[in-house]
């Protein structure tokens, strides 16, 4: 297997030193986008998307509306030919978001997809048997749930806007954002419970 | 299923920090880069890449069954960029084999250099 990394490793940069050398992209470039999608542009995009349309049900339906247009009142931009459509979690509906040809994601709300996502078996798995994968996740939903799976594209990418938790009335946007995870998001997790404030929070410290 | 559930165990509670490792190794992270600086800069469009992507991955899972061991998400990655720059003509296939060797010889040369410095040039 170290030999395959190996080979693997010398040939990219083979083809970025060709690349670079005829001009067609430049080092620094591609650093930026490396450095963006190592660093910067995570989940926590997505969980600030999802606290504000928690927080401010006007947004809440631009989000739905148009989820682009939406995202970038908060600076979230999409990646290059991607455009992201929010759906909605309800008490009866859940949705839940894959690609099974081959890993589309909404990269530019969520950064990259974990391991999983990219696995052949949930490309397969999640359309063929949603509930069974669901559970696998720990999700366990009421059989009158319905499950709805959305395969992404190119064109389109999808993010679900989980339902807020039951006991976070009063939390501030903040505060919501940090009960968002990246599962609950792809629809293979659901928001963390709030845990009881602490005075000083409650104070608005 | 052991493929799934061990790679959501491996998976962070919550993994929501920027500081997620995301990639296994360099190569792949400029593999990603590459791909994404060449859409951005218009110069191959990001669906051309996409069905090169979706071509490879469905060809490792014709090979291999979809439950097999040995997936690498980033092969089938970096075997797409490498189709579709050289059906684009931006590089060939001779060209690539002669950047490579010239590249391990200069790791090569490097190696040897540090090794000499070390003992002989201590400075």
């Amino acid at each position: 297997m170290a030999g395959a990394a190996d080979d693997m490793a010398l040939r990219m940069r083979a083809i970025e030193s060709l690349l670079i050398e005829r001009g067609l992209i430049s080092e620094a470039a591609v650093d930026r986008i490396a450095s963006a999608y190592e660093h910067d542009i995570g989940p926590l995009r997505g969980a600030r998307v999802v606290a504000r349309a928690w927080s401010d049900p006007q947004f809440k339906r631009r989000l739905l509306a148009d989820g682009a247009a939406a995202m970038a009142e908060l600076g979230v931009g999409g990646f290059v030919a991607e455009h992201v459509v929010v759906v909605e979690n309800t008490p009866t509906l859940h949705n839940m978001v894959t690609c099974t040809l081959c890993s589309c994601y909404p990269w530019g709300v969520l950064g990259l997809p974990p391991a999983w996502y990219k696995s052949p078996e949930y490309r397969s798995r999640s359309v063929r048997e949603p509930r069974a994968v669901l559970a696998e996740f720990g999700v366990e939903l009421p059989p009158e749930v319905e499950v709805r799976v959305w395969d992404s594209s190119a064109e389109v990418r999808y993010l679900v806007l989980p339902m807020r938790p039951a006991g976070s009335e009063g939390m501030s946007e903040e505060q919501l954002a940090g009960l968002v995870t990246r599962d609950a998001m792809i629809g293979t997790g659901l928001p963390a419970a709030p845990a009881p404030a602490p005075a000083s929070d409650r104070a608005g410290a | 299923m052991s493929g799934l559930s061990d790679a959501i165990r491996d998976e962070p509670s919550l993994p929501r920090s920027n500081g997620e490792l995301v990639f296994d190794a360099p190569w792949q992270s400029r593999a990603f880069s590459v791909a994404v600086t060449l859409a951005d800069s218009g110069l191959c469009a990001w669906e051309d890449f996409r069905a090169r992507l979706i071509e490879e991955i469905g060809a490792w899972e014709r090979d291999h069954g979809p439950e097999a061991e040995g997936w690498d998400y980033y092969a089938c990655w970096l075997a797409a960029l490498e189709r579709l720059l050289t059906e684009r003509g931006l590089v060939s296939a001779q060209e690539l084999t002669a950047a490579e060797c010239r590249i391990a010889h200069e790791q090569a040369h490097e190696h040897d250099h540090d090794h000499r410095h070390g003992h002989a040039h201590p400075h």
